[in-house]
Protein backbone atom coordinates (compact mmCIF):
# COMPACT_ATOMS: atom_id res chain seq x y z
CA UNK A 1 0.00 0.00 0.00
CA UNK A 2 3.09 2.40 0.70
CA UNK A 3 4.27 1.30 -2.53
CA UNK A 4 1.44 2.44 -4.21
CA UNK A 5 0.90 5.73 -2.39
CA UNK A 6 4.43 6.28 -3.29
CA UNK A 7 4.15 5.67 -6.81
CA UNK A 8 0.58 7.97 -6.97
CA UNK A 9 2.79 10.82 -5.40
CA UNK A 10 6.22 10.56 -7.57
CA UNK A 11 3.73 10.20 -10.58
CA UNK A 12 1.64 13.49 -10.17
CA UNK A 13 4.68 15.48 -8.89
CA UNK A 14 8.16 14.59 -9.37
CA UNK A 15 7.93 12.47 -12.74
CA UNK A 16 5.11 15.27 -13.95
CA UNK A 17 4.17 14.26 -17.46
CA UNK A 18 4.48 18.03 -18.14
CA UNK A 19 6.89 19.52 -16.24
CA UNK A 20 9.65 16.51 -16.25
CA UNK A 21 9.04 14.99 -19.23
CA UNK A 22 7.47 17.38 -21.80
CA UNK A 23 4.74 14.76 -22.74
CA UNK A 24 1.59 16.19 -23.89
CA UNK A 25 2.62 19.59 -24.90
CA UNK A 26 0.96 20.15 -27.74
CA UNK A 27 -2.70 19.70 -26.35
CA UNK A 28 -1.22 21.60 -23.32
CA UNK A 29 -0.56 24.43 -25.28
CA UNK A 30 -3.34 24.64 -27.46
CA UNK A 31 -6.15 24.58 -25.19
CA UNK A 32 -4.95 25.90 -21.94
CA UNK A 33 -6.88 29.91 -22.99
CA UNK A 34 -9.38 28.86 -20.21
CA UNK A 35 -9.81 27.05 -16.87
CA UNK A 36 -12.75 25.25 -17.89
CA UNK A 37 -11.92 23.68 -21.02
CA UNK A 38 -8.53 22.58 -19.89
CA UNK A 39 -10.36 21.24 -16.76
CA UNK A 40 -12.70 19.18 -19.42
CA UNK A 41 -9.78 17.84 -21.18
CA UNK A 42 -7.62 17.10 -18.13
CA UNK A 43 -10.76 15.16 -16.77
CA UNK A 44 -10.76 13.38 -20.18
CA UNK A 45 -6.79 12.66 -20.15
CA UNK A 46 -7.23 10.92 -16.70
CA UNK A 47 -9.95 8.28 -17.80
CA UNK A 48 -7.97 7.41 -21.29
CA UNK A 49 -4.52 7.01 -18.63
CA UNK A 50 -6.30 5.16 -16.56
CA UNK A 51 -8.05 2.38 -18.80
CA UNK A 52 -5.26 2.19 -21.53
CA UNK A 53 -2.04 1.53 -18.94
CA UNK A 54 -3.50 -1.75 -17.43
CA UNK A 55 -4.89 -2.64 -20.67
CA UNK A 56 -1.59 -2.45 -21.99
CA UNK A 57 -0.03 -3.66 -19.11
CA UNK A 58 -1.59 -6.83 -19.45
CA UNK A 59 -1.25 -7.41 -23.09
CA UNK A 60 2.85 -6.20 -22.79
CA UNK A 61 2.77 -9.28 -20.15
CA UNK A 62 0.07 -11.72 -21.83
CA UNK A 63 1.47 -11.41 -25.22
CA UNK A 64 4.36 -9.17 -26.33
CA UNK A 65 7.33 -9.99 -23.82
CA UNK A 66 9.50 -13.33 -25.23
CA UNK A 67 8.14 -15.92 -23.15
CA UNK A 68 5.05 -14.48 -22.03
CA UNK A 69 2.86 -16.34 -24.69
CA UNK A 70 3.33 -19.72 -22.76
CA UNK A 71 -0.35 -20.00 -21.51
CA UNK A 72 -1.14 -20.52 -24.89
CA UNK A 73 1.10 -23.91 -24.62
CA UNK A 74 4.60 -25.16 -25.26
CA UNK A 75 4.83 -24.29 -28.74
CA UNK A 76 4.48 -20.40 -28.24
CA UNK A 77 6.99 -20.28 -25.49
CA UNK A 78 9.95 -19.07 -27.28
CA UNK A 79 8.05 -16.09 -29.76
CA UNK A 80 8.96 -12.63 -29.47
CA UNK A 81 6.09 -10.06 -30.47
CA UNK A 82 8.17 -7.23 -29.17
CA UNK A 83 8.35 -5.24 -32.17
CA UNK A 84 4.67 -5.55 -32.54
CA UNK A 85 4.50 -3.06 -29.15
CA UNK A 86 3.99 0.31 -31.31
CA UNK A 87 1.42 -0.84 -33.09
CA UNK A 88 -0.67 -2.66 -30.73
CA UNK A 89 -0.56 -0.06 -27.88
CA UNK A 90 -1.94 2.53 -30.04
CA UNK A 91 -4.40 0.64 -31.39
CA UNK A 92 -5.70 0.20 -28.02
CA UNK A 93 -5.58 4.01 -27.10
CA UNK A 94 -7.11 4.65 -30.46
CA UNK A 95 -10.02 2.08 -29.43
CA UNK A 96 -10.54 3.25 -26.00
CA UNK A 97 -10.55 6.97 -27.01
CA UNK A 98 -13.32 6.00 -29.63
CA UNK A 99 -15.10 4.05 -26.90
CA UNK A 100 -14.88 6.90 -24.52
CA UNK A 101 -16.13 9.28 -26.99
CA UNK A 102 -18.78 7.43 -27.78
CA UNK A 103 -20.00 6.36 -24.11
CA UNK A 104 -20.21 10.10 -23.66
CA UNK A 105 -21.78 11.14 -26.75
CA UNK A 106 -24.89 8.49 -26.01
CA UNK A 107 -25.02 9.32 -21.43
CA UNK A 108 -23.95 12.68 -21.09
CA UNK A 109 -24.68 14.43 -24.46
CA UNK A 110 -24.01 17.70 -22.51
CA UNK A 111 -20.86 17.12 -21.60
CA UNK A 112 -20.29 15.41 -25.03
CA UNK A 113 -21.12 19.20 -26.33
CA UNK A 114 -18.35 21.02 -24.30
CA UNK A 115 -15.48 18.23 -24.89
CA UNK A 116 -16.30 17.47 -28.39
CA UNK A 117 -13.61 18.41 -30.68
CA UNK A 118 -11.38 17.45 -27.55
CA UNK A 119 -11.98 13.67 -27.26
CA UNK A 120 -10.76 12.38 -30.21
CA UNK A 121 -7.31 14.76 -29.72
CA UNK A 122 -6.85 12.50 -26.83
CA UNK A 123 -5.34 9.69 -29.21
CA UNK A 124 -2.70 11.67 -30.16
CA UNK A 125 -1.95 13.05 -26.89
CA UNK A 126 1.66 11.83 -26.26
CA UNK A 127 1.30 11.53 -22.87
CA UNK A 128 -0.90 8.82 -23.16
CA UNK A 129 1.40 6.31 -25.46
CA UNK A 130 4.39 8.34 -23.44
CA UNK A 131 2.52 6.79 -19.82
CA UNK A 132 2.52 3.05 -21.57
CA UNK A 133 6.19 3.28 -22.99
CA UNK A 134 7.16 3.97 -19.49
CA UNK A 135 5.27 1.72 -18.06
CA UNK A 136 7.34 -0.71 -20.02
CA UNK A 137 10.29 0.42 -19.08
CA UNK A 138 9.71 0.25 -15.20
CA UNK A 139 9.19 -3.34 -13.28
CA UNK A 140 5.56 -2.63 -12.29
CA UNK A 141 2.88 -5.15 -11.22
CA UNK A 142 -1.10 -4.91 -12.63
CA UNK A 143 -1.97 -2.55 -9.63
CA UNK A 144 0.89 -0.49 -9.89
CA UNK A 145 0.91 0.08 -13.22
CA UNK A 146 -2.84 1.44 -13.02
CA UNK A 147 -1.36 3.87 -9.93
CA UNK A 148 0.95 4.80 -11.74
CA UNK A 149 -1.57 5.50 -14.92
CA UNK A 150 -3.91 7.45 -12.82
CA UNK A 151 -1.39 9.38 -11.46
CA UNK A 152 0.24 10.52 -14.66
CA UNK A 153 -3.46 11.65 -15.29
CA UNK A 154 -3.90 13.52 -12.64
CA UNK A 155 -0.29 14.93 -12.51
CA UNK A 156 -1.83 16.52 -16.66
CA UNK A 157 -4.36 17.90 -15.48
CA UNK A 158 -2.85 19.79 -12.75
CA UNK A 159 -0.61 20.97 -15.09
CA UNK A 160 -3.11 22.19 -17.49
CA UNK A 161 -5.45 23.64 -15.29
CA UNK A 162 -2.69 25.68 -13.30
CA UNK A 163 -1.14 27.31 -16.73
CA UNK A 164 -4.96 27.93 -17.91
CA UNK A 165 -5.29 29.68 -14.70
CA UNK A 166 -2.05 31.91 -15.05
CA UNK A 167 -2.89 32.59 -19.17
CA UNK A 168 -6.29 33.70 -17.88
CA UNK A 169 -4.55 36.73 -15.90
CA UNK A 170 -2.09 37.16 -18.88
CA UNK A 171 -4.55 39.60 -20.57
CA UNK A 172 -4.03 42.50 -18.22
CA UNK A 173 -0.08 42.54 -18.74
CA UNK A 174 1.63 44.22 -21.27
CA UNK A 175 3.65 41.74 -23.16
CA UNK A 176 6.16 42.43 -26.01
CA UNK A 177 3.91 42.27 -29.15
CA UNK A 178 6.38 39.05 -30.86
CA UNK A 179 6.47 37.20 -27.51
CA UNK A 180 2.75 37.17 -27.15
CA UNK A 181 0.66 33.89 -27.35
CA UNK A 182 3.27 31.07 -27.58
CA UNK A 183 6.79 33.12 -26.43
CA UNK A 184 5.63 34.09 -23.30
CA UNK A 185 3.68 30.26 -22.30
CA UNK A 186 6.81 28.68 -23.12
CA UNK A 187 8.23 30.98 -20.87
CA UNK A 188 6.06 30.70 -18.51
CA UNK A 189 5.95 27.24 -18.28
CA UNK A 190 9.44 26.96 -17.90
CA UNK A 191 9.34 29.39 -14.87
CA UNK A 192 6.41 26.70 -13.64
CA UNK A 193 8.58 24.14 -14.15
CA UNK A 194 11.08 25.45 -12.24
CA UNK A 195 8.67 25.53 -9.43
CA UNK A 196 7.92 21.50 -10.13
CA UNK A 197 11.79 20.99 -9.09
CA UNK A 198 11.13 22.17 -5.37
CA UNK A 199 9.12 18.70 -5.28
CA UNK A 200 12.50 16.35 -6.11
CA UNK A 201 13.73 14.17 -3.77
CA UNK A 202 10.20 14.21 -1.89
CA UNK A 203 9.46 10.47 -1.00
CA UNK A 204 6.68 8.63 1.29
CA UNK B 1 -2.15 17.72 -32.25
CA UNK B 2 -3.04 21.07 -32.41
CA UNK B 3 -5.50 21.93 -34.96
CA UNK B 4 -5.69 25.47 -34.17
CA UNK B 5 -3.08 26.91 -36.47
CA UNK B 6 -3.20 23.78 -39.30
CA UNK B 7 -5.00 25.33 -42.26
CA UNK B 8 -6.17 22.76 -45.07
CA UNK B 9 -3.92 24.15 -47.85
CA UNK B 10 -4.54 22.98 -51.76
CA UNK B 11 -2.40 23.67 -54.56
CA UNK B 12 -3.85 23.66 -57.92
CA UNK B 13 -2.75 20.78 -60.15
CA UNK B 14 -1.53 21.18 -63.04
CA UNK B 15 -0.21 18.33 -66.20
CA UNK B 16 2.44 19.86 -67.04
CA UNK B 17 4.34 20.69 -63.72
CA UNK B 18 8.16 20.56 -63.65
CA UNK B 19 9.54 18.99 -60.20
CA UNK B 20 10.98 21.55 -58.36
CA UNK B 21 8.55 24.20 -59.58
CA UNK B 22 8.19 27.73 -57.45
CA UNK B 23 5.26 26.31 -55.59
CA UNK B 24 6.61 22.82 -54.89
CA UNK B 25 9.96 25.12 -53.54
CA UNK B 26 8.02 26.75 -51.43
CA UNK B 27 6.36 23.66 -49.81
CA UNK B 28 10.29 23.30 -48.76
CA UNK B 29 11.20 26.65 -47.64
CA UNK B 30 8.22 27.79 -46.06
CA UNK B 31 7.95 25.80 -43.17
CA UNK B 32 11.61 26.64 -42.23
CA UNK B 33 10.09 30.12 -41.38
CA UNK B 34 7.25 31.52 -41.79
CA UNK B 35 5.46 28.45 -41.50
CA UNK B 36 7.70 26.80 -39.41
CA UNK B 37 6.00 23.23 -37.14
CA UNK B 38 7.18 24.17 -33.87
CA UNK B 39 7.40 27.95 -33.75
CA UNK B 40 4.50 28.84 -35.94
CA UNK B 41 1.53 25.66 -35.96
CA UNK B 42 2.92 24.35 -32.22
CA UNK B 43 3.00 20.94 -33.39
CA UNK B 44 5.78 18.36 -31.95
CA UNK B 45 6.95 20.35 -29.50
CA UNK B 46 7.27 17.17 -26.64
CA UNK B 47 10.33 15.89 -28.98
CA UNK B 48 11.37 19.21 -29.41
CA UNK B 49 12.17 19.95 -25.90
CA UNK B 50 12.98 16.77 -24.50
CA UNK B 51 15.82 15.18 -27.25
CA UNK B 52 17.81 18.73 -27.08
CA UNK B 53 20.35 18.45 -24.33
CA UNK B 54 23.04 17.52 -27.16
CA UNK B 55 23.68 17.71 -30.89
CA UNK B 56 23.32 13.87 -31.82
CA UNK B 57 20.40 12.70 -30.38
CA UNK B 58 18.81 15.47 -31.60
CA UNK B 59 20.61 15.17 -34.70
CA UNK B 60 19.06 11.65 -34.90
CA UNK B 61 15.68 12.52 -34.03
CA UNK B 62 15.19 15.23 -37.02
CA UNK B 63 16.32 12.59 -39.58
CA UNK B 64 14.10 9.83 -37.99
CA UNK B 65 10.67 12.47 -37.92
CA UNK B 66 11.89 13.60 -41.64
CA UNK B 67 11.59 10.75 -42.56
CA UNK B 68 8.66 9.35 -40.95
CA UNK B 69 6.75 12.26 -41.62
CA UNK B 70 7.71 11.95 -45.49
CA UNK B 71 6.89 8.96 -46.33
CA UNK B 72 3.34 8.33 -44.16
CA UNK B 73 2.59 11.52 -46.19
CA UNK B 74 3.31 9.81 -49.78
CA UNK B 75 1.50 6.60 -48.87
CA UNK B 76 -1.67 8.29 -47.21
CA UNK B 77 -1.95 10.84 -50.18
CA UNK B 78 -1.30 7.93 -52.45
CA UNK B 79 -4.57 6.16 -50.09
CA UNK B 80 -6.37 9.34 -49.74
CA UNK B 81 -9.73 8.75 -52.11
CA UNK B 82 -10.14 4.85 -50.61
CA UNK B 83 -9.87 5.79 -46.48
CA UNK B 84 -13.50 6.36 -44.90
CA UNK B 85 -13.25 9.68 -43.24
CA UNK B 86 -15.12 7.93 -40.02
CA UNK B 87 -11.84 5.87 -39.55
CA UNK B 88 -9.28 7.98 -41.00
CA UNK B 89 -7.51 8.37 -37.70
CA UNK B 90 -6.49 4.75 -37.26
CA UNK B 91 -5.86 4.54 -40.51
CA UNK B 92 -3.29 6.94 -40.69
CA UNK B 93 -1.91 5.86 -37.03
CA UNK B 94 -1.41 2.53 -38.34
CA UNK B 95 0.85 3.55 -41.24
CA UNK B 96 2.75 6.02 -39.23
CA UNK B 97 3.42 3.34 -36.64
CA UNK B 98 4.48 1.07 -39.56
CA UNK B 99 7.26 3.77 -40.31
CA UNK B 100 8.33 4.12 -36.76
CA UNK B 101 8.75 0.60 -35.90
CA UNK B 102 11.07 0.47 -38.97
CA UNK B 103 13.11 3.40 -38.07
CA UNK B 104 13.39 2.50 -34.21
CA UNK B 105 14.54 -1.14 -35.50
CA UNK B 106 17.00 0.43 -38.01
CA UNK B 107 18.36 2.50 -34.46
CA UNK B 108 18.44 -0.06 -32.72
CA UNK B 109 20.53 -2.43 -35.42
CA UNK B 110 23.32 0.60 -36.48
CA UNK B 111 23.34 3.11 -33.61
CA UNK B 112 22.19 1.46 -30.37
CA UNK B 113 23.37 4.04 -27.58
CA UNK B 114 21.72 6.91 -29.44
CA UNK B 115 18.59 4.47 -29.16
CA UNK B 116 18.93 4.16 -25.78
CA UNK B 117 19.56 8.01 -25.16
CA UNK B 118 16.24 8.74 -26.86
CA UNK B 119 14.14 6.14 -24.82
CA UNK B 120 10.38 5.95 -25.39
CA UNK B 121 10.78 9.28 -27.90
CA UNK B 122 11.37 7.51 -31.31
CA UNK B 123 8.12 5.53 -30.49
CA UNK B 124 6.70 8.88 -29.48
CA UNK B 125 7.01 9.62 -32.96
CA UNK B 126 3.83 7.57 -33.91
CA UNK B 127 1.49 10.62 -31.64
CA UNK B 128 4.32 13.36 -33.01
CA UNK B 129 1.89 16.11 -33.95
CA UNK B 130 3.60 17.57 -36.66
CA UNK B 131 3.51 14.11 -38.60
CA UNK B 132 -0.45 13.39 -37.75
CA UNK B 133 -1.20 17.41 -38.38
CA UNK B 134 0.70 17.34 -42.15
CA UNK B 135 -1.61 14.16 -43.14
CA UNK B 136 -4.53 15.91 -41.82
CA UNK B 137 -3.91 19.09 -43.37
CA UNK B 138 -2.08 18.13 -46.25
CA UNK B 139 -1.92 14.94 -47.51
CA UNK B 140 -5.42 14.26 -47.21
CA UNK B 141 -5.82 16.78 -49.88
CA UNK B 142 -2.60 16.49 -52.18
CA UNK B 143 -1.21 14.40 -54.62
CA UNK B 144 1.88 12.36 -53.28
CA UNK B 145 4.85 14.68 -54.78
CA UNK B 146 3.75 17.78 -53.45
CA UNK B 147 2.71 15.63 -50.17
CA UNK B 148 6.46 13.98 -50.14
CA UNK B 149 7.96 17.58 -50.78
CA UNK B 150 5.47 19.21 -47.66
CA UNK B 151 6.57 16.07 -45.35
CA UNK B 152 10.44 16.90 -45.90
CA UNK B 153 10.22 20.54 -45.52
CA UNK B 154 8.06 20.51 -42.49
CA UNK B 155 10.77 17.73 -41.22
CA UNK B 156 13.69 20.40 -41.78
CA UNK B 157 11.57 23.11 -40.62
CA UNK B 158 11.43 21.10 -37.16
CA UNK B 159 15.23 19.87 -37.61
CA UNK B 160 16.21 23.34 -37.74
CA UNK B 161 14.52 24.62 -34.18
CA UNK B 162 15.63 21.03 -32.63
CA UNK B 163 19.29 21.99 -33.67
CA UNK B 164 19.00 24.93 -32.95
CA UNK B 165 17.85 24.26 -29.34
CA UNK B 166 20.75 21.60 -28.72
CA UNK B 167 23.47 23.84 -30.15
CA UNK B 168 22.57 26.25 -27.47
CA UNK B 169 22.03 23.80 -24.31
CA UNK B 170 24.75 21.56 -25.04
CA UNK B 171 27.33 24.45 -25.99
CA UNK B 172 25.66 25.78 -22.41
CA UNK B 173 25.16 23.28 -20.03
CA UNK B 174 28.21 20.70 -20.89
CA UNK B 175 30.59 23.21 -22.65
CA UNK B 176 30.61 20.76 -25.82
CA UNK B 177 29.02 20.06 -29.18
CA UNK B 178 28.70 16.42 -30.74
CA UNK B 179 30.79 15.69 -27.72
CA UNK B 180 33.70 18.05 -28.47
CA UNK B 181 34.81 19.68 -25.83
CA UNK B 182 34.87 23.24 -27.58
CA UNK B 183 35.80 25.33 -24.05
CA UNK B 184 39.02 22.61 -23.11
CA UNK B 185 39.93 23.01 -26.71
CA UNK B 186 40.08 26.55 -26.63
CA UNK B 187 41.86 26.23 -23.23
CA UNK B 188 39.33 27.87 -21.11
CA UNK B 189 38.04 26.33 -18.25
CA UNK B 190 33.90 26.49 -18.19
CA UNK B 191 31.54 25.18 -15.84
CA UNK B 192 28.56 23.37 -17.25
CA UNK B 193 25.48 25.59 -16.87
CA UNK B 194 22.77 22.95 -14.85
CA UNK B 195 19.54 25.42 -16.17
CA UNK B 196 20.76 24.55 -19.85
CA UNK B 197 19.96 20.81 -19.56
CA UNK B 198 16.80 20.86 -16.88
CA UNK B 199 13.59 21.30 -19.39
CA UNK B 200 12.54 24.16 -17.43
CA UNK B 201 15.98 26.10 -19.62
CA UNK B 202 14.35 24.45 -22.83
CA UNK B 203 11.65 26.09 -22.52
CA UNK B 204 12.98 29.17 -21.77
CA UNK B 205 15.24 28.83 -24.48
CA UNK B 206 12.65 28.14 -27.13
CA UNK B 207 10.11 30.86 -25.54
CA UNK B 208 13.43 33.00 -26.51
CA UNK B 209 14.16 31.62 -29.94
CA UNK B 210 10.33 32.48 -30.82
CA UNK B 211 10.83 35.96 -29.46
CA UNK B 212 13.85 36.29 -31.88
CA UNK B 213 12.55 34.16 -35.13
CA UNK B 214 8.72 36.72 -34.50
CA UNK B 215 10.67 40.00 -34.15
CA UNK B 216 12.61 39.35 -37.12
CA UNK B 217 9.53 38.00 -39.25
CA UNK B 218 7.33 40.29 -38.05
CA UNK B 219 4.62 36.99 -37.29
CA UNK B 220 2.19 38.49 -34.36
CA UNK B 221 -0.08 36.57 -32.20
CA UNK B 222 -3.19 37.93 -29.97
CA UNK B 223 -3.13 36.94 -26.42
Amino acid sequence: MENLINIGVRSIFIDNMIFAYFLGMCSFLAISKKVKTAFGLGIAVIFVIGITVPINWIIQNKVLVPGSLAWLGEDFANIDLGFLQFIVFISVIAAITQLTEMAVEKFSPALYGTLGIFLPLIAVNCSVLGAALFMVGRPYNLAEATVFGIGSGIGWMLAIVALAGVREKMKYSNVPAPLRGLGITFILVGLMSLGFLSFLGFSL
Amino acid sequence: MSTEAVVVEKIEEKKSEPLFSKKNKKLISNPLDMDNPITVQILGVCSALAVTTQMKPAFVMSLGLTIVTASSNVVISAMRDTIPSRIRIIVQLAIVSLWVILVDQLLKAYVYDVSKQLSVFVGLIITNCIVMGRLEAYAMGNKPWPSFLDGIGNGLGYGLILMTLAFFRELLGGGSLFGFKVFEAMGIHYTGNGLMLLPAGACILLGIIIWIQRTLNGHRESH
